[in-house]
């Protein structure tokens, strides 16, 4: 079944540019194509009359690169739960509707063009810290280390966040809080994450506040956009990591810095 | 210059010659390490890893991805596992078996020294993984499980859920993060590299496009590391990301790096099928899901009754009659094929018949719905919400798909290309899989050039050289500034009546159709007139609007599509010549009476090198010859 | 490239200028001024128990002296970091998102949640009123000292007074029906059994409260008390 659907897609040439909404016609969308197959469309058609394309971010359209997102009618990633936009498809639309694609909005994400956003910020919350340090060649045997079968699979829950954002585009107060807790949560239920629990926590929190995100309210709209199911219990896991290790954290002086 | 391919494998038992290697190699002073960069193009398991890595040295490293970020490199989308010799299960599997399994897989295609060595550092991948975080599944008593995959008669892999790819990646990444946090990495990101700078017959740097500025600058080191993924995007549809190209191999081609066994192809068998002309890519199940799942297609060709009211007795378990031994766990390249033989008599299911059905109704009733759900849930999720099908209640439909490419730049024992300082790892070389990669090898092999090779190989070349000595004003880089903006110039002035997806699915069906699953001479040579009246029309009708200054997705697309438009024929080219059938090249006319892949080890023994000889000239093939001292050759039987 | 947990910053300093201390700062003051509401809810209710009751009680907080002075600094600090958090933190909400959305959908936070910064400022400038009305006068114009029975029936006798009264405390509910719950989620109390439970007894003490305190203007408008 074909049907038309009316876009109002945000055009801004580059991160200095003004931007403004777009509208755009499409008469002819089959149910079974992805929601960027349209978007593929539409540019195809712009292409031909020679108008510059949408610029939108995708690469691997499976929903796990976690490159593709904006917003569809004010959600992330669109109405179906779950899904990243690339894996949604037109049948959950109908003919005539209206659609508005936006881009993913905080200072945070600065608009590199149209619909695509310059998430750094989020790589360089994880650079603070995300990590277990160690080099190369100096893990122990991988069965040294029994791991509770439910931190593990725990763990895994957090740690399949693909970092597009949502979370923090949907978020009333711009906040990076769900993100940035997934990383402190995946390495926290893991014994390899202790060593360095707390300073993790200190230091991507603090580096969270460094790049521009806001805070959380606790208001669960993360929650229910994140297209993989994180939820906000990790938001809890990082407030209490952190409270305790600001507490108790020794600070990190030159001798230790450099011993 | 006559090509030089010594593949430098150390003498002496296989099982001691990277030892010895690794023992013979030049060592960089600590002291020293800082004296040298290095530049690492691509962010994936292999570049990821080896910047990483190198980075942890005390090299100073540069690396360069085209995405927004280096965790949204395409090894985030492997889904299925990543095999090591652990032998955990008790099992009867060893460094050896491993070994044997990878070059029997590749059809005895494979360079048997570094087969071995992947098998040996499989075991230190494991361990470095679950170190750094890696969430991998685990047994109640707290230990690493693992399963059996594609193929193998031993449990070897290990798995992160359906997620694998993704949190191996994380792992390389957060370690690489780690990296630029301390300031040994300088993170490029939205930069696609244009060319390999070659000064005096060494590899010295790149030119790059910064994405968002369109600034074209020459970066210089003292190595340059490709860690840049396969080509199968040629073929337009495949279970690529979008973005996966060959620029970088193919520049580095062009520049005098030889490029391995082009033709060497896999297509996977479990994809989701093509619904329509708007088709972007092709989206792969995991091929996990044959260990529960049975294939099979409706006896009668065009049948039209749904899976559910087909009785058993009119269904066709094709793999299962066929190769009862493995069943529907057979190679890839044998199902791929099986599947397309019934599609093509006609059995096949869905839109056009093309698909078979993938079919879980036996193991849930044995298994029940959970234990189902909790093995492959968000594969079923992937597919419903593609399909909007419920495959608990549908049977799937599959169908083969482009997956990774054998074939890559050609590199020695110390996975240097033939020139000097370049180095490549992971998809974008030729080395370990042969004509045929098994399931859940590539993670591994990607891993183990990153973190266990390179930084070895890569050390031994540096030790051996001068840092520094070539800055961004050197003739070479000039020259090489020049060529990339030359060619983006070109593109935006053409302005013709098609887009680059136009042309793009043009080559798409050329290479499907002519160098996909089954080739035969006839096929190849319609296939190499084709390609270059396409590539002419590319080059003299292409639309590529916007301009160079800017954000161009078109301007990326379209530079990246005029490299597979001479990759696509060198492939056909390399195919044509290979008169056998092996692994994943197929040549129709030489097969067993059972339809069976006939290799012939008398003539094609070798790997097939290609040596680019200038536009408009055709590359000069040479071979390198492999031995087989360990794994005897024999012809593969999964019956 | 960070400056972070450089030598010779303290853990203070650290809780205070991270979000998520302020957030702490926020939960811990917000749980002493729900112990303060509760109790102070808990014992005006005595209104229905009639005039000796309520001023006895009031007598027996007079008597307290110092100790009482002493609380209500401790409540006016709590109320005060309370504010000065909220203050921060939405400033820092303004600056994380300058260019608002076109279109903007809420798909799962609550009213309450959202309009947490709209409910406080109403919420602070009924409780000076709320101290101007009943407890010291200047805003009561029949405002007898000692006799709070008096007091509040001819107070809320008022129609406007009862009015903003209601609406107020309505305001309250609304602010605890998410407050309550978001203090244990700052805290970091979270459990996978508890947590639901914990969710739904928050809400329900927001819901008390505003029933409570709705129900003592509305008693006197309607006659019932005199």
């Amino acid at each position: 079944m074909n049907m038309r659907i009316v876009l109002h897609i945000w055009r801004q040439r580059n991160r200095a540019a003004q931007g403004r909404m777009v509208r755009y016609e499409l008469p002819n969308v089959s149910e079974h194509m992805s929601f960027l197959e349209m978007l593929d469309v539409l540019n195809e058609e712009l292409t031909r009359k020679g108008e510059d394309p949408v610029a939108f971010e995708h690469d691997c359209r499976e929903g796990i690169c976690g490159c593709c997102g904006f917003m569809v009618n004010g959600v992330p990633h669109g109405p179906q739960r779950g899904t990243t936009v690339c894996q949604l498809h037109m049948r959950h639309f109908r003919d005539g509707d209206e659609l508005w694609l936006e881009p993913f909005r905080a200072a945070a994400f600065p608009v590199v063009k149209d619909l695509m956003v310059d998430r750094s910020s989020l790589d360089r919350i994880i650079a603070a810290g995300g990590y277990v340090s160690v080099n190369t060649g100096s893990a122990v045997e991988g069965n040294a280390l029994p791991v509770i079968k439910q931190c593990s699979d725990m763990a895994m829950d957090a740690a399949s966040c693909i970092g597009c954002g949502a979370c923090v585009a949907s978020c009333p107060n711009a906040s990076a809080s769900l993100f940035t807790s997934a990383k402190i949560s995946h390495l926290a239920l893991l014994p390899q994450g202790q060593a360095e629990r707390d300073r993790r926590a200190i230091r991507m929190v603090a580096r969270m506040l460094e790049e521009g995100f806001g805070y959380c309210t606790n208001t669960g709209e993360c929650e229910a956009v994140c297209p993989k199911g994180i939820t906000l219990d990790n938001i809890a896991r990082m407030n209490r990591d952190f409270l305790k290790a600001a507490i108790t954290y020794r600070e990190e002086t030159a001798a230790s810095a450099a011993g | 210059m006559a090509l030089n391919l010594d593949a430098k494998i150390p003498s002496g038992p296989i099982e001691l010659k990277w030892d010895k290697a690794r023992f013979e190699m030049k060592l960089v002073n600590p002291a020293n390490k800082r004296k040298y960069s290095v530049i690492v193009v691509g962010t994936g398991l292999a570049g990821g890893a080896a910047a990483a890595s190198l980075g942890e040295l005390g090299y100073r490293v540069k690396a360069f991805c085209f995405q927004d970020s280096p965790r949204r490199a395409h090894s985030i989308a492997a889904q299925g596992g990543i095999n090591a010799a652990k032998n955990y299960q008790n099992d009867g599997d060893s460094v050896f078996r491993l070994f044997y399994d990878t070059v029997k897989g590749g059809d005895f295609r494979a360079r048997e020294a570094n087969v071995y060595r992947l098998a040996q550092v499989s075991v230190d991948i494991i361990d470095q993984c679950v170190a750094q975080g890696v969430p991998f599944a685990r047994e109640y008593g707290g230990v690493l499980a693992n399963r059996s995959f594609g193929g193998a008669q031993v449990s070897r892999t290990f798995y992160a859920r359906g997620q694998t790819g993704q949190q191996l990646l994380l792992g390389a990444y957060q370690a690489l993060e780690r990296q630029i946090d301390a300031g040994a990495v300088e993170m490029f990101y939205r930069h696609e590299m244009l060319d390999v700078v070659v000064v005096d017959g060494r590899a010295r740097g790149i030119v790059t496009r910064d994405m968002v500025t369109g600034a074209i600058d020459v970066h210089i080191a003292d190595a340059v590391v490709l860690g840049t993924g396969g080509y199968g995007n040629v073929f337009f549809l495949s279970t690529n990301a979008k973005g996966s190209n060959a620029t970088a191999i193919w520049r580095a081609y062009k520049k005098g790096a030889a490029f391995g066994n082009p033709c060497y192809t896999q297509i996977h068998p479990t994809c989701i099928p093509v619904s329509g002309d708007y088709q972007s890519k092709l989206t792969l199940m995991s091929e996990s899901l044959r260990n529960d799942g049975r294939i099979w297609v409706p006896k009668a060709a065009g049948e039209t009754r749904k899976a559910g009211l087909i009785p058993e007795a009119e269904r066709d378990y094709y793999l299962e009659r066929m190769y009862p031994a493995f069943g529907n766990l057979c190679p890839r390249d044998i199902a791929s094929r099986a599947a397309k033989r019934v599609c093509d008599e006609g059995q096949g299911v869905g839109p056009g018949g093309k698909g078979v059905y993938l079919d879980f109704a036996e193991s849930i009733g044995r298994l029940g719905r959970d234990k189902i759900a909790e093995r492959y849930g968000n594969l079923f999720e992937i597919y419903e919400r593609i399909t909007g099908e419920d495959p608990y209640t549908v049977p799937m439909r599959i169908y083969p798909a482009v997956h990774y490419t054998m074939g890559g730049l050609w590199v020695d024992y110390n996975l240097q290309s033939t020139i000097p300082g370049l180095f490549v790892l992971g998809e974008a070389n030729f080395s370990d899989h042969g004509a045929n990669r098994l399931g859940a090898s590539a993670l591994m092999q990607g891993l183990a050039d990153g973190y266990f090779i390179i930084p070895y190989t890569l050390g031994n070349y540096l030790a051996q050289v001068q840092p520094g000595g070539v800055d961004e004003t050197h003739h070479e880089c000039l020259a090489a500034k020049t060529e990339a903006e030359r060619q983006m110039k070109t593109l935006l002035g053409i302005r013709g009546n098609k887009t680059v997806d136009d042309i793009h699915k043009e080559l798409g069906k050329v290479m499907w159709e002519y160098c996909g699953m089954g080739r035969n001479a006839q096929g190849l040579e319609k296939a190499l007139g084709l390609i270059p009246r396409i590539r002419e029309e590319f080059w003299n009708n292409v639309n590529v609007p916007g301009s160079g200054e800017e954000l161009n997705q078109s301007l990326e697309r379209a530079g990246r599509l005029a490299d597979f438009l001479e990759l696509g024929e060198l492939m056909c080219r390399d195919a044509l010549v290979r008169e056998e059938s092996c692994g994943g090249h197929f040549r129709e006319e030489h097969q067993t009476a059972e339809g069976e892949a006939k290799r012939d080890d008398e003539k094609f023994c070798h790997a097939a090198v290609w040596e680019y000889q200038g536009a408009g000239q055709a590359p000069a093939r040479h071979v390198e010859p492999l031995n087989f001292e360990y794994v005897h050759l024999a012809q593969r039987s999964y019956k | 490239m960070s400056t972070l947990v450089a030598g010779g910053r303290n853990r203070t300093a650290i809780l205070y200028e991270s979000v998520i201390g302020k957030k702490i700062i926020m939960a811990v003051t917000g749980f002493v001024l729900c112990g303060f509401v509760a109790g102070h809810t808990v014992g005006n209710l005595q209104l229905f128990a009639g005039p000796e009751k309520l001023n006895h009680y009031a007598e027996l907080l007079q008597s307290l002296g110092g100790a009482l002075w002493a609380i209500r600094g401790f409540l006016l600090l709590c109320a005060g970091l309370h504010i000065a958090m909220a203050v921060q933190l939405t400033k820092l909400k303004w600056e994380a998102r300058p260019a608002a959305y076109v279109k903007k959908a809420s798909i799962a936070s609550s009213y309450a949640a959202r309009t947490m910064i709209w409910s406080g400022p109403v919420i602070g400038a009924f409780l000076v009123y709320h101290i101007l009305h009943f407890t010291t006068g200047q805003a009561h114009p029949e405002f007898v000292k000692g006799d709070v029975y008096r007091n509040v029936v001819t107070g809320f006798q008022n129609p406007a007074a009862a009015l903003f009264y209601m609406i107020a405390n309505i305001l309250l509910a609304i602010h605890l029906y998410h407050g309550v719950w978001s203090m244990f989620q700052s805290l970091g109390v979270a459990h996978p059994r508890y947590t639901p439970l914990l969710k739904t007894a928050a809400r329900t003490y927001g819901y008390v409260i505003g029933v409570g305190n709705v129900s003592m203007p509305l008693a006197v408008l309607a006659g019932l008390v005199k």
